[in-house]
C-alpha cells in the first residue's frame, strides 16, 4: 500500500504538494477513491485524499448557494439539501457499482473534478453551469481561488469551469460554492416499453421538441432494463423508454396528458407516479443498469439525432447492449471483452459522426493500453498540454490518467 | 479627464503603419480594410464612450481563413491585435489601441447550419444575438441568453465577455449555453473546440475561453444550444414603499421554489426615468418595483402568478398588476426595456455591474446611495435581481472632467462594496478597461496569476486585446 496523505487544510495541501515538486514524486488525488478504477492506470508514489477538507461552510437556500470542501461526501451535501427540499439540479451520477465499488462514497470534489452528470443535464445543464467559484492548489503548491459564491460572476477568466473535469491533472479543489436548486413539487414519468432504438430516440426528441421543460429522456434496450430495481418496470421483460416531467402538481398534470395525446400513435404510454418515479431516477443515478457485467463499458457524447445510427453500425459488427440518456446524446453502450475493447471501432465511427467516447469499465491491462479518455485533434492536444504544463509543470497531479502525456 | 491608463503604444509599429496597412490588403482585400481616418472613427470607442483611441487599421474578414492569415502575420510581425463585434461593450473590452489592429467579425453573420431534432445551431461569430433567435423563431425555438443590447451585439462578443441578461435565471448565461467554437489562435492556428454533442472531451476549453475578452483567440463560428418557446409568458409588476421590502420579495420568491424566468427591480429614480420616457404606466408612488414574469400554459401561468402574490402580500406591496394579456405584458416590459435609452436622453451615465448576495440586496442598495452622495452624483439602480446583479446607473456630465473623475471614483468605490459583501466586480459586462485595476480588490496575485497563464498559452507574445482585464503593474506575473 502506497502511502496516504491527508491534508486538513489548504496549507498542508500546498505543502504537502511542494514536498512532492522537491522528490519529484507524482502523486494520486482521491476524494474518497470510488472512481480509481476510470481512468488510464498510473505509476505514483503516494496519493493524497481530500477526505478531511470536509464540512458545509455556508448554506443558503434563499440564495440558492452552498459551499462545502471537496471532501465532503455528496450525501451529506444533498441530505442538507434535502432539509430545505432542494437538490443538486445536475443530479450527479455514480458509477462506483458500475465498476465494481461501492456506491455512495462521491466527495464534492470529485463530483466537479469529473463533472458526470445525471439525466437532468439536457435541461438544467451539466456539473461544471452549477459551479460558482473553487478554491484549490496547483500543481506548483500554489493555493489560488476563482468565482465566487454569486450566482454571476465574469471577473477575470473562468478557471472554475475550466479546472471542471479535469480529473485532478490540473490542480486539487479544497472548496467548492455551487448553485443549488429547488426540488420541483411533482415528478412523473411516462414509460413506453418495447421500442426500438430509433423510435425510442425520435420519441425523446420530439419530447425535448415541446415546451414542457422535459427533464429527463431515457432509453434503455432490453437486457440492461432486465437489471432494473424496480420491479415492476423490470418485470415487464421490455425495452423501455422513460420522459421524465417535473414541475408544480398543476403543471405536471397538465403536460403528462398533452404528451401522452401527442405520443397516442406510439402505442401504450404508462405512467410512474412520484414517489415511484423518484425510486426510478434515483437508481438510475446509480446505473442499476449497467451493474453486474464485467464487460467493457463505454461512454460516448454525441448528437442525440446520432446517436441510433452510431448503435446501428456498431452492433453490425459486435455484440453491444446499449442505454440512451440525454434524448440519445448519451449513450452507454456494453461491449465485448476485446485487446481494445473496442476502441478503434467505436472511435473510427465516431470520427464521422462527432463526439467522444470514455471507456468507463474495462481490466487494467485495456486502461493502459488505449487511450481510456478520448483522444484529442492535434490543435487540442498542443494547448492541453500547455495548459498542463502551466498548472502542473512537473507532472506531478494525476500524470497520466487523462492522457499518456498529460 | 478618464483616470485609467492606457498601454503605450510600440513606436516601431506606429512607423511600419502604411507597410502593414498594404500588407491586409493583400490579404483580404482593399474593401475589407478600412484605413482612412473618417473610417477608423467609427471604431474609436465601443459603448464605454469616455475613453477613445483610434486603431491604427480595422480590417473586417469574411471568412475564418482570412482572420488565420490576418493572425499569422500580426504574429510574426508582433502587432496587437483587438478582437470586435458590434463595440457594445460597455467596460471597454473593444476599445482599441494606437498601435493594433481593429479585427471585427460583423461581416462573418451568416448562419450555417440548423438542427432542430438536435436542438443546435452553428453560426458564424458576427451574428446578432436577436438573429439567432429569429432564424429560429418560425419553429418556435429561441436561443436563450438575451443581453438587453442583443440587436446589436455578436455571438462573438456575447461568448467573449460571457454574457447574460434578464432571462438567465432561468436559462443561464452564454457559457451554459454554447456547445462548440471554432477559433483562430494569435498564431493563425484555426482549432475546433466541442461541436453539436454536450460536454466536450478533455479539458473544459470552452469554459475558459468564455469570458475571457478576446484574449485567447478570435472566434469565427459556433454552435449554441437552441430551446422549444414556453407556450407563453406574462410579467407582473409589484410596487413597494421601501427597498427592503423588494429585496425580501426577492428572497422569499427564491425560497419558495418558484424559479421565474425573470425579476428586476427598478428603484425610484429608475422608475421615474422610465415613466417619463415611456409612458408605461408604472407607480410613481414607490420606492421600488419588481417585473416578474412566468411562464407556461395560460393556466401554469395563472397558478404561477396567484403563489406569487401571495409571496408579495406579505411583504407590504403597495400596487400588484398582474398581466392577463399582451397589450399589459408589453406594457410592463416597455419601461424596462426602454431604461438604459431613456436614462441616456436624460444624462450620461455610467453602468456598474457588481453581483452581491441577494440577501443583502437592501443594505448594500442603501450604501450605493450614500456613496454617491458623497460624490455628489445621482444614482439610479435597475437589475437583474434574482441573482443579485446590480446595474447601479451612476449619472453624470461627460463634458464636465471633474465629474468624469468622481463617476469612475464613484463606480469604483461601489464595486469594492460589492466585494466585500460577499460579491464580485461584474456579473455579465466582464472587466474591460474600466474594472481592470480593480482586479487586486478580488484576487491576489497568485489568483491572477493562475488566469495570466491561460492567456500566454494560448497567445504567448500577449497581442490579443492587450491592456485589458490585467491591471498593467500585474504584468510581470505573467
Ligand atoms: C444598451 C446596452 C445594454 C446592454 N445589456 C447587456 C445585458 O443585459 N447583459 C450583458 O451581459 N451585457 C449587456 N451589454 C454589454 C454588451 O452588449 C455585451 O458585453 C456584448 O456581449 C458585447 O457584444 P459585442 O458584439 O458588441 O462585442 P464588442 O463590444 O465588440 O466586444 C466585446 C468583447 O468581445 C471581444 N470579441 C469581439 N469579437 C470577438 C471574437 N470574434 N473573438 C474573440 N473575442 C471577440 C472583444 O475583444 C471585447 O473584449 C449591454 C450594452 C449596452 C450598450
Amino acid at each position: 500500500m502506497l502511502s496516504m496523505i491527508r491534508p486538513a487544510d489548504e496549507q498542508e495541501l500546498s505543502d504537502a504538494i511542494k514536498d512532492a515538486l522537491n522528490e519529484q514524486a507524482p502523486l494520486e488525488i482521491l476524494g474518497a477513491g470510488s472512481k480509481r478504477e476510470i481512468g488510464r492506470p498510473m505509476n505514483t508514489s503516494a496519493s493524497v485524499t481530500t477526505s478531511r477538507l470536509r464540512g458545509i461552510s455556508l448554506y443558503e437556500p434563499n440564495e440558492l448557494v452552498m459551499t462545502a470542501g471537496a471532501g465532503t461526501p455528496l450525501s451529506t451535501v444533498e441530505n442538507e439539501l434535502a432539509q430545505h427540499n432542494q437538490q443538486l439540479a445536475f443530479e450527479p451520477i455514480d458509477p462506483a457499482p458500475a465498476i465494481g465499488q461501492e456506491a455512495g462514497q462521491l466527495t464534492c470534489g470529485g463530483v466537479f473534478a469529473t463533472n458526470l452528470s445525471g439525466s437532468r443535464r439536457i435541461q438544467l445543464g451539466a456539473a461544471r453551469d452549477h459551479l460558482l467559484g473553487i478554491k484549490g492548489v496547483n500543481g506548483r503548491g500554489e493555493i489560488f481561488k476563482s468565482g465566487g459564491r454569486v450566482m454571476k460572476n465574469v471577473t477575470g477568466y473562468d478557471l472554475s469551469r475550466g479546472l471542471s473535469g479535469s480529473w485532478g491533472t490540473l490542480a486539487v479543489f479544497t472548496e467548492l460554492s455551487f448553485k443549488v436548486m429547488p426540488k420541483a413539487e411533482e415528478t412523473r414519468t411516462l414509460i413506453f416499453f418495447g421500442m426500438p432504438d430509433k423510435i425510442a430516440t425520435e420519441v425523446m426528441t420530439r419530447a425535448m421538441q415541446t415546451p414542457y421543460e422535459v427533464s429527463g429522456t431515457l432509453h434503455l434496450q432490453k437486457p440492461l432494463a432486465l437489471r432494473l430495481r424496480h420491479d415492476g418496470l423490470r418485470n415487464m421483460g421490455e425495452a423501455l423508454t422513460a420522459i421524465r416531467l417535473e414541475n408544480f402538481s398543476g403543471a405536471v398534470a397538465g403536460r403528462a396528458e398533452k404528451l401522452k395525446e401527442a405520443f397516442a400513435a406510439y402505442g401504450d404510454v404508462h405512467e410512474l407516479d412520484h414517489d415511484n418515479s423518484i425510486e426510478f431516477w434515483g437508481e438510475l443515478r446509480e446505473l442499476s443498469f449497467l451493474q453486474g457485467s464485467k464487460d467493457p463499458l463505454w461512454r460516448i457524447s454525441t448528437a442525440p439525432t446520432d446517436g441510433p445510427r452510431f448503435t446501428e453500425v456498431l452492433s453490425s459488427f459486435m455484440d453491444c447492449r446499449t442505454a440512451y440518456d440525454w434524448a440519445g446524446g448519451l449513450i452507454w453502450v456494453e461491449v465485448p471483452s476485446t485487446t481494445d475493447a473496442g476502441a478503434a471501432e467505436i472511435r473510427r465511427l465516431l470520427a464521422s459522426l462527432g463526439g467522444h467516447a470514455t471507456l468507463i469499465r474495462a481490466e487494467p491491462a485495456v486502461r493502459a493500453t488505449i487511450n481510456v479518455f478520448h483522444p484529442l485533434e492535434p490543435g487540442l492536444e498542443k494547448l492541453s498540454t500547455l495548459l498542463k504544463k502551466q498548472y502542473d509543470p512537473h507532472g506531478l497531479l494525476n500524470p497520466g490518467r487523462l492522457y499518456a502525456t498529460m | 479627464m478618464a483616470l485609467l491608463q492606457q498601454l503605450a503604444p510600440d513606436p516601431q509599429i506606429l512607423k511600419r503603419r502604411d507597410r502593414i496597412i498594404r500588407q491586409l490588403k493583400r490579404l483580404v482585400g482593399r474593401t475589407a480594410v478600412i484605413s482612412d481616418e473618417y473610417g477608423r472613427r467609427a471604431f474609436e470607442t465601443d459603448a464605454l464612450t469616455t475613453y477613445k483611441c483610434m486603431p491604427l487599421a480595422v480590417v473586417l474578414p469574411e471568412t475564418t481563413e482570412e482572420v488565420s492569415d490576418i493572425l499569422t502575420y500580426c504574429n510574426e510581425h508582433d502587432i496587437r491585435v483587438v478582437a470586435r463585434g458590434a463595440g457594445t461593450s460597455v467596460t471597454g473590452g473593444a476599445l482599441p489601441q494606437e498601435d493594433a489592429i481593429v479585427l471585427c467579425v460583423s461581416r462573418m453573420n451568416k448562419v450555417i447550419e440548423t438542427d432542430y431534432d438536435s436542438r443546435t445551431i452553428r453560426v458564424q461569430s458576427g451574428i446578432t444575438n436577436t438573429a439567432i433567435t429569429n432564424a429560429v423563431a418560425k419553429e418556435g425555438f429561441f436561443y436563450a441568453p438575451d443581453p438587453s443590447s442583443q440587436i446589436a451585439c455578436t455571438l462573438a462578443g456575447n461568448i467573449a465577455m460571457n454574457s447574460g441578461g434578464a432571462h438567465c435565471l432561468k436559462y443561464g448565461v452564454t457559457t451554459n449555453n454554447l456547445l462548440g467554437v471554432r477559433m483562430v489562435l494569435m498564431s493563425g492556428e484555426i482549432i475546433d473546440i466541442g461541436g453539436n454533442y454536450l460536454d466536450a472531451p478533455g479539458y473544459d476549453f470552452l469554459g475558459l475561453l468564455t469570458g475571457s475578452e478576446g484574449q485567447v483567440g478570435v472566434i469565427t463560428e459556433a454552435t449554441v444550444r437552441i430551446l422549444k418557446a414556453a407556450e407563453g409568458a406574462r410579467p407582473m409588476l409589484i410596487g413597494f414603499s421601501t427597498v427592503e421590502d423588494a429585496g425580501a420579495c426577492v428572497a422569499s420568491i427564491i425560497a419558495s421554489g418558484i424559479l421565474p424566468v425573470a425579476i428586476e427591480f427598478m428603484d425610484k429614480p429608475a422608475i421615474e426615468v422610465c415613466e417619463a420616457h415611456a409612458h408605461a404606466g408604472y407607480p410613481l408612488d414607490v420606492e421600488a418595483l419588481l417585473i416578474i414574469e412566468v411562464e407556461g400554459s395560460g393556466s401554469e401561468i395563472e397558478e404561477l402568478q396567484e403563489k406569487l402574490k401571495n409571496i408579495a402580500k406579505s411583504h407590504d406591496p403597495t400596487v400588484i398588476k398582474v398581466s392577463t394579456d399582451d397589450e399589459m405584458s408589453a406594457a410592463i416590459w416597455l419601461g424596462r426595456k426602454g431604461a438604459f435609452g431613456a436614462m441616456g436622453r436624460i444624462s450620461d451615465f455610467y453602468c456598474m455591474d457588481g453581483v452581491i448576495p441577494v440577501s443583502r440586496l437592501s443594505d448594500v442598495l442603501t450604501r450605493v446611495i450614500e456613496i454617491c452622495k458623497t460624490y455628489e452624483l445621482r444614482v439610479a439602480n435597475i437589475f437583474h435581481a434574482g441573482d443579485g446583479n446590480l446595474h447601479p446607473l451612476i449619472l453624470f456630465d461627460a463634458n464636465d472632467p471633474d465629474e468624469v473623475d468622481r463617476a469612475e471614483q464613484c463606480g469604483a468605490e461601489i464595486l469594492k462594496l460589492c466585494v466585500e459583501a460577499g460579491g464580485c466586480l461584474t456579473g455579465e459586462h466582464g472587466v474591460g478597461i474600466e474594472k481592470r485595476e480593480l482586479m487586486p480588490v478580488q484576487f491576489s496575485d497568485t489568483d491572477l496569476a493562475q488566469q495570466m497563464r491561460v492567456k500566454t498559452l494560448f497567445d504567448p507574445k500577449w497581442l490579443l486585446n492587450p491592456g485589458k482585464v490585467f491591471p498593467l503593474d500585474k504584468w510581470h506575473l505573467k
